[in-house]
């Protein structure tokens, strides 16, 4: 049994575990860039893509690429598009590292960074902020980002405690809540926009998300909660992998699987409130991202958790993108335009091969 | 010498049941131990101890001396490897990525595998037989051919003892006997410590040394097959006609 594999065998499971991800890696960051620069050059005034270089050269790097620029251009490069393009950049990673996790921990492919009622949560806070409609802003921040953060975490907070009392079964219970602990929350939502009158429109254009309302300060503040938390969630890659086998081998492999879960799932969820309190919900990018990249390397959390926050940030970046030259309409529907299609083909492989 | 498993007066309960009541057993290493019994018996939650997963209601299990209550899972999977029971796979995942997982417990934690653990890997594959499964999504074998994916995970996987619950219940019978091949050559030429839960008793008293029948939650015997599988015992435990269940002894 042992001599009918021979040498050739190594370097065969060699190649195959690596799958190329360095030179999709260099492809990925070549992408975003050229997906950065094209948001920032483009939109209801078109910059010239030498003069959007020009500006944020000088901006970023002090030089001097002796293309002259307008004033007017330096604004809408720097203070209006760069933080814009930079914050869809944050969001789409944050969301697909977030998507990517909970895939992971649940085992289950059609998870999304909303599956512990983040959405929901964050949805009903940025309603209830809207019919208080207390206009104070700290910080570029209001009441309703605040709120809106604070329902996500909430949600996935009471989700979690809730589906803790059933005792065992505690994957499905987790689900079960998660659905039921949205419903509940999605009935708040719809009382609040029936109270909203005419401020409905707002409560509207915030769960359809989007990044016109960007700045600096709202960057600066949901960067280092996304980057945290995914960079966290990246240097725990091994516990990610070991719930590949359920979570009963991944215990047999050497996870705490308890204490991983919770902390794996809590950095998740903090990633996915950040992104919804400073661009709404945007559907589709946290889902897609990661089975994207798993089609092209496998299933390794090394490898899937990075590159998946590449193409989730270019994903987001070149929707936002095309959301603006379709006239300002929410980047929520593009985003569901790509999706949809793509969660549909991606059922169609459910019943073929994926087991849930 | 330091036991490789030694359980003392254990009793592990499920809602207030006992599900195993006041074991007794010392594993010595390079042992090969089968552990049989009728469904229910206990078999899995002795199983389920011995790796740390339950909490016992009494007594102690103890892994080379190291009370379990006392390692991390960490720990726990560097001295003792779980063959599970055919889990699910949610995404794609080639044959060798499922038996690279084996070596989670010994690679680097930010970086993975390591030179060494890829080498362990391709030992393993090897030692296994499931070369010519390489490159295949594991989702798409057959049960038996997982089975024998899931072994070679828990071979790469290099702890002293090696546990199996029902390693053989998809297998044909050819691949059973070389299942069952494997486990000696692993316990015999790498001293390994195999401690497995089989349903068939003819292979248990033909590939294993020590047999430990378990009958409601105790042990019942413990002993070389001739002395553990009498027929009088197997018709007790498991309520059979002996004449039925032909043993080579």
């Amino acid at each position: 049994m042992t001599a009918a594999v021979a040498a050739p065998v190594h370097a065969r499971a060699r190649s195959s575990l690596a799958r190329r991800p360095l030179a999709l890696a260099l492809v990925g960051l070549a992408a975003l860039a050229l997906a950065l620069v094209a948001g920032v050059a483009a939109g209801s005034v078109a910059i010239p893509p030498g003069e959007t270089i020009a500006v944020l050269a000088h901006r970023l790097f002090g030089l001097d690429l002796g293309i002259p620029w307008t004033s007017a251009e330096d604004t809408i490069v720097w203070d209006l598009r760069f933080p814009r393009v930079l914050t869809a950049m944050t969001v789409g990673a944050g969301l697909a590292v977030a998507g990517a996790t909970f895939q992971g921990v649940l085992r289950n492919p059609l998870a999304d960074p909303y599956v512990l009622g983040t959405a929901s949560g964050a949805a009903l806070g940025a309603a209830v902020a809207v019919v208080l409609h207390v206009p104070a802003l700290i910080l570029d921040f209001g009441l309703l980002h605040a709120l809106a953060f604070a329902g996500a975490l909430g949600a996935v907070w009471l989700v979690y405690r809730l589906s803790r009392v059933g005792g065992h079964g505690q994957m499905t219970s987790l689900l079960l809540t998660g659905y039921a602990v949205g419903s509940l929350l999605a009935a708040g939502l719809s009382m609040a926009m029936f109270m909203s009158g005419a401020q409905l429109r707002v409560i509207f254009s915030y769960l359809l998300g989007g990044f016109e309302a960007a700045s600096w300060v709202r960057f600066a503040t949901a960067l280092p909660l996304i980057a945290i938390a995914s960079g966290l969630i990246a240097i725990r890659a091994r516990s990610l992998n070991g719930f590949l086998l359920g979570e009963e081998a991944a215990s047999h492999l050497g996870i705490d699987v308890r204490r991983e879960r919770a902390i794996l799932m809590g950095l998740a969820s903090l990633a996915t409130a950040a992104s919804v309190a400073v661009s709404g919900l945007i559907g589709f990018v946290g889902l897609v991202a990661p089975h994207v990249v798993r089609l092209a390397v496998g299933p390794n959390a090394r490898l899937v958790v990075p590159l998946a926050a590449l193409f989730g940030a270019t994903l987001m970046v070149a929707a936002d993108l095309a959301a603006r030259l379709l006239g300002e309409i929410p980047v929520g529907v593009v985003t569901a335009v790509i999706g949809a299609p793509f969660f549909l083909a991606l059922l169609r492989r459910t019943r073929a091969g994926y087991e849930l | 010498m330091t036991a490789a498993v030694r359980i003392e007066r254990l009793t592990v309960a499920y809602r207030g049941r006992p599900a195993i009541s006041d074991a007794d057993l010392a594993i010595e290493p390079g042992q090969r131990l089968a552990l049989v019994g009728p469904n229910g018996a206990g078999k899995s939650t002795l199983l389920r101890a011995i790796a740390g997963l339950v909490e016992p209601a009494a007594g102690t299990v103890e892994l080379a001396g190291s009370p379990i209550s006392h390692l991390d899972r960490l720990a726990i999977a560097r001295r003792l490897a779980v063959v599970p029971q055919l889990p699910s796979l949610p995404f794609s995942t080639t044959v060798e990525e499922v038996v690279a997982l084996g070596r989670l417990p010994h690679e680097h934690p930010i970086r993975g595998l390591r030179p060494a653990d890829r080498a362990a890997v391709a030992a393993a594959i090897d030692r296994v037989g499931v070369g010519h499964l390489l490159g295949r999504d594991a989702r798409e074998l057959s049960l038996g051919e997982r089975q024998l994916v899931l072994l070679a995970m828990a071979v790469a996987q290099d702890a002293p003892i090696l546990v199996l619950d029902e390693p053989t219940v998809h297998l044909d019978l050819r691949h059973q006997v070389e299942v069952m091949e494997l486990l000696v050559d692993l316990n015999e030429r790498d001293d390994t410590t195999v401690i497995a839960v089989l349903h068939d008793l003819g292979l248990a008293a033909h590939f294993f040394p020590r047999v430990v029948v378990i009958d409601r939650g105790r042990i019942a015997a413990d002993g070389p097959p001739a002395e553990a599988l009498t027929g009088e015992r197997i018709r007790d435990v498991f309520g059979v006609d002996p004449a039925l269940v032909r043993l080579a002894l």
